[in-house]
């Protein structure tokens, strides 16, 4: 958990926006992952979150669904996530972010599963169709050992129920830029500005903007408004485009590099 | 934090699902709620479901199958509704909600195609636009409900994602409604999903159990000793059983797909052979790997071909008021066969599976049982890939 307060201080102390990659682990396998991660943190990525791949990922839009097929069809495991994640700790000090749906948590065991990401080195962990209502028992066993956790806040979420998500998040509020699973723009959706405000209403916790953001000059318009932005597709599709396993790493650099060049705000 | 317990049956249920899914799940809670207290709402849905799909239907005392089976048998007629099935009085439900909201799209996920042709007919009757979810499988199997639902003006996607088949049509229907939230109306098909929905499809085929209830008072002067129901999502059962939910004398059991045999792993009995897990936004039994990757399920019925269940039963199932019993898919086809030629009635392989059930247990059962089956639907879908199956087995025509 510190790792992730510590990378919003600096990214605020040097005047910029705090860069969030998604990587769907073991796309296209579990060693390809880990060499992921550690190129991506040192092109530039802030923070890390390693996807588990799931069989009804009904949050995910067709580029992350398509590669979470590819992971399970190569034998990808919880447990072979969070060793992977263990590696990538002893490689690099990059914050980690677990993102998975509920389930392989419950089946794993929720306290077993929270104490295994901590001893992995996992920073937080967010869990996609987990809502506040629901979270009670699993929040506390990340409370009980400082893991991270990361709620998220929609446009279409009712005023009333941020307090609910802010309330149990420790690492960083995840806010929606819109409706659904897809969709790659130019501008800001109409709103945002005042979503993010919303939030801090309610949290000193940093808010990062996902959902649709792909290229430096939207991961600087976000950055103007919130204290992060996330990509995920973009990535996801990066590395599925490499026909060669070999090119994969490097075409990693180059895009988050390129990213990163978007946190610059001032 | 009272809400953690909303929409829970026992331990079951609840509302897992991506965050943009919660302000529609509570808009849709809002409104069903203002609905169910209306009477005006009540008396529209008493009149679509009357002069349209054209309830009450019979409760049919089945003479050669009571013979058969050594009690009496009733058969409760569902599949005398129009579009052939039980799904038609949940759509119609849903149908005048989406009509109360002001919502334009209809969507919705099929499996065999009843629920989609149903959804079809609802959205032709209210002007609404029809969209419906269908793995690409299943479109395969399915060609005439396919074509069916197109000639009702409604637009069958195909779904090519995971399994191709019921689960996936679902997650793809729950990603459009998350992306078009605000004209979309998703019209879920059985008691499963998050909450509401277990709650509001049981209600609208509650119709079938109120009925049953009258009928069965009216024509033997008591209750029945048992009520047997296919279960797949288990709308049809659900709906049949929870009037009598109060009524502990009267033995309430669901037969569910065991496919090619529980031993086997391929079937779609969660209850029977599942453990606990989350599917489509609900705790439940379901069928799942040990890291909680959801298995694929089979049946020959492909209504039932489903790895989840309603939270209802899963409660009814650990309390003991219900149980739930497997039947293979031979067991159901011979079951299809035989009521086709003791009572001249096809039923669907979905139901075919609680005449089977009920032909199973007849040495449980005394002259003075009255025995209730849901015929969920009939069988015109089923012929094509019944004889295809017999002739596999040599089986004279």
């Amino acid at each position: 958990m510190r790792r992730i307060t510590a990378v919003f201080e600096t990214a605020r102390a040097e005047g910029r926006g705090v860069l969030v990659i998604y990587v769907c682990a073991g796309d296209p396998n579990l060693e390809a992952t880990e060499d992921i991660v550690v190129a991506a943190a040192e092109a530039g990525a802030d923070i890390v979150e390693l996807g588990i791949p799931y069989s009804d990922p009904i949050a995910d839009g067709p580029v992350i669904q398509a590669a979470g097929q590819r992971a399970l069809k190569v034998g990808t495991k919880v447990a072979g996530v969070l060793d992977t994640a263990a590696r990538i700790r002893e490689r690099c000090d990059v914050p980690l972010v677990i993102m998975t749906c509920y389930n392989p948590i419950l089946q794993f065991g929720q306290e077993a599963f929270a104490e295994w990401a901590v001893q992995a080195g996992v920073d937080a962990v967010l869990v996609s169709d987990l809502p506040p209502e629901e979270s009670d028992e699993w929040v506390a066993h990340c409370e009980a050992r400082d893991l991270g956790t990361v709620f998220l806040v929609a446009p279409t979420t009712r005023p009333e129920r941020i307090p609910e998500a802010t309330q149990r998040t420790s690492a960083f509020v995840y806010a929606v830029s819109r409706p659904g699973t897809t969709g790659e723009r130019d501008d800001l959706p109409k709103g945002l500005p005042e979503l993010v405000e919303n939030i801090r209403e309610h949290t000193e916790r940093p808010v990062v903007i996902g959902f649709g953001i792909s290229t430096p000059e939207q991961v600087r318009a976000v950055c103007r408004v919130a204290d992060g932005a996330v990509v995920g597709s973009a990535m996801v599709r990066v590395i599925a485009e490499q026909t060669d396993e070999g090119a994969i790493v490097p075409a990693v650099g180059r895009f988050v590099g390129h990213l990163a060049e978007g946190t610059k705000t001032e | 934090m009272a809400i953690a317990t909303k929409g829970r049956f026992g331990p079951y249920g609840g509302q897992y699902v991506p965050e943009v899914l919660m302000a529609v799940l509570n808009e849709l809670e809002e409104a069903y709620e203002a609905a169910r207290g209306d009477p005006d709402f009540q008396k529209e849905l008493d009149y679509y479901l009357r002069e349209y799909a054209g309830r009450p239907s019979g409760l049919y005392l089945a003479e050669a199958l009571s013979r058969e089976v050594g009690c009496k048998v009733y058969l409760k007629r569902e599949d005398l509704n129009h579009t052939g099935a039980h799904k038609i009085n949940n759509c119609l439900g849903q149908g005048l909600l989406a009509r109360r909201m002001g919502k334009r799209r209809f969507i919705a996920e099929t499996g065999a195609g009843q629920h989609g042709v149903a959804t079809a007919t609802v959205a032709a009757l209210f002007d609404m636009d029809g969209i419906v979810y269908m793995g690409e499988e299943d479109i395969r199997r399915q060609q005439l409900n396919c074509f069916r639902m197109q000639l009702l003006g409604t637009q069958v996607v195909p779904v090519t994602s995971g399994s191709r088949t019921l689960k996936d049509a679902i997650n793809e229907a729950i990603r459009d409604w998350m992306t078009n939230v605000e004209d979309t109306f998703y019209c879920f098909g059985s008691v499963c999903g998050p909450h509401p929905y277990p709650t509001i499809v049981r209600d609208f085929q509650t119709v079938i159990g109120i009925e049953t209830r009258e009928q069965c008072l009216e024509k033997e002067g008591r209750l029945p000793t048992r009520i047997v129901a296919c279960v797949g999502g288990g709308s049809n059962a659900i709906g049949i059983f929870y009037p009598f939910i109060e009524d502990t004398e009267v033995e309430l059991i669901g037969a569910e797909a065991a496919g090619y045999g529980i031993e086997t792993g391929k079937h779609a009995a969660p209850l029977v052979a599942g453990s606990f897990g989350i599917l489509h936004g609900a705790g439940e039994y379901l069928l799942q790997d040990e890291d909680g990757q959801v298995r694929e399920a089979h049946s020959v019925a492909a209504g039932l071909d489903y790895p989840g269940v309603g939270p209802e039963h899963c409660w009814l199932k650990d309390t003991g008021r219900a149980r739930y019993e497997p039947i293979t898919d031979q067991e159901a086809i011979d079951a299809f066969c035989e009521l086709a030629r003791l009572e001249g009635i096809i039923p669907a392989l979905e139901s075919a599976h609680a005449i089977a059930q009920v032909l199973k247990m007849k040495d449980e059962l005394g002259p003075d049982d009255i025995v209730v089956i849901n015929l969920s639907g009939r069988g015109d879908k089923d012929v094509n890939e019944v004889e295809a199956i017999l002739e596999t087995q040599g089986v004279a025509k």
